[in-house]
């Protein structure tokens, strides 16, 4: 089913095995260097090449949390404002480097009624271009009933 | 001393002339304490914001390994959001980097009114001997 990014999907309308429209992310070292100011994040490996190589990696890396954003942004995109992002679990299992496109994917793996809240659990992942998860994770949010309205 | 140009090889047009005098928007700024105390830090004005325990962080280079974030409830702007972090838990493993040292933390934060709106569960992970990256004793 196509969902329009914004508008609060009703937990009655999602389905296990639904895909969530995908996020792509075109990140540089621009946005790297704005994450780090932002964050607070002053790790040179981020914005230091000769750091980056000392530490054995052929590139500046991005920022794990930066990945965790827009993990964050894929979920809250979908699920709109009146769904609310409850938990967020994401493991940096490999690194990414800016320059490359990162892609954001989430699939939905259950959805359930508890204290008559839905809730719908989503598997998410950040794709590099070779098409490898090397970010994935898992998110639970809330999403608004027909029954409750 | 500014060179005279003949008027046909100037590269100020009349548009590009309207611009002189021309004020730009008002931009009313909120002085908040975070941005003055990142200002100072940025320029190295010595100040004691860091007055924490020094951490002895064995290694040079660093990962973040992953994070559990759990959302009890929204923060808007204008709250007052009180972070504290500790170390649950250090082990260590070998890999192909050599000896990690993994690092599990706890973060809460609380908002003004006392309610815990967020936790958080990070796993940071450090390695090798060298140049210490600056940002990892931080971290």
């Amino acid at each position: 089913m196509a969902i329009t990014k914004f508008q609060t999907p009703m937990f009655e309308d999602v389905n296990v095995g639904d895909y969530l429209p995908e996020l792509v992310k075109y990140p540089d070292n621009r946005q790297l260097v704005m994450y780090a100011g932002a964050s607070q994040d002053f790790v040179a490996i981020h914005y230091d090449l000769n750091v980056a190589k000392e530490a054995g990696h052929p590139n500046v890396i991005i920022h794990g949390a930066l990945k965790s954003a827009w993990l964050g942004e894929l979920v809250t995109g979908w699920i709109g404002p009146e769904g609310r992002l409850l938990e967020l679990d994401v493991s940096y299992r490999a690194i990414d480097f800016p320059g490359d496109t990162a892609t954001c994917v989430g699939k939905v793996i259950d959805a359930r009624i508890e204290d008559g809240v839905g809730l719908v659990e989503i598997e998410i992942g950040l794709r590099n271009p070779e098409g490898a998860i090397s970010t994935p994770g898992r998110a639970l949010a809330s999403l608004p009933t027909r029954s409750a309205t | 001393m500014t060179t005279s140009v003949s008027p046909d090889d100037t590269v100020i047009s009349e548009e590009l002339r309207s611009f002189i005098d021309l004020e730009s928007n008002a931009v009313t700024y909120e002085i908040e304490r975070h941005a003055v105390e990142r200002f100072a830090c940025a320029i190295g004005d010595t100040n004691p914001f860091y007055t924490n325990k020094p951490y002895p962080e064995p290694f040079a280079h660093i990962l973040d390994g992953g994070s559990k974030y759990r959302y009890n409830e929204p923060v808007r702007v204008g709250d007052q959001i009180t972070v504290v972090r500790k170390i649950t838990d250090l082990f260590e493993k070998d890999g192909r980097m050599g000896t990690m040292l993994f690092k599990i933390s706890e973060i809460s934060y609380t908002n003004q009114e006392g309610r815990l709106v967020a936790t958080q569960t990070t796993t940071t992970i450090t390695y090798g001997t060298g140049a210490k990256d600056s940002g990892v004793g931080n971290h």
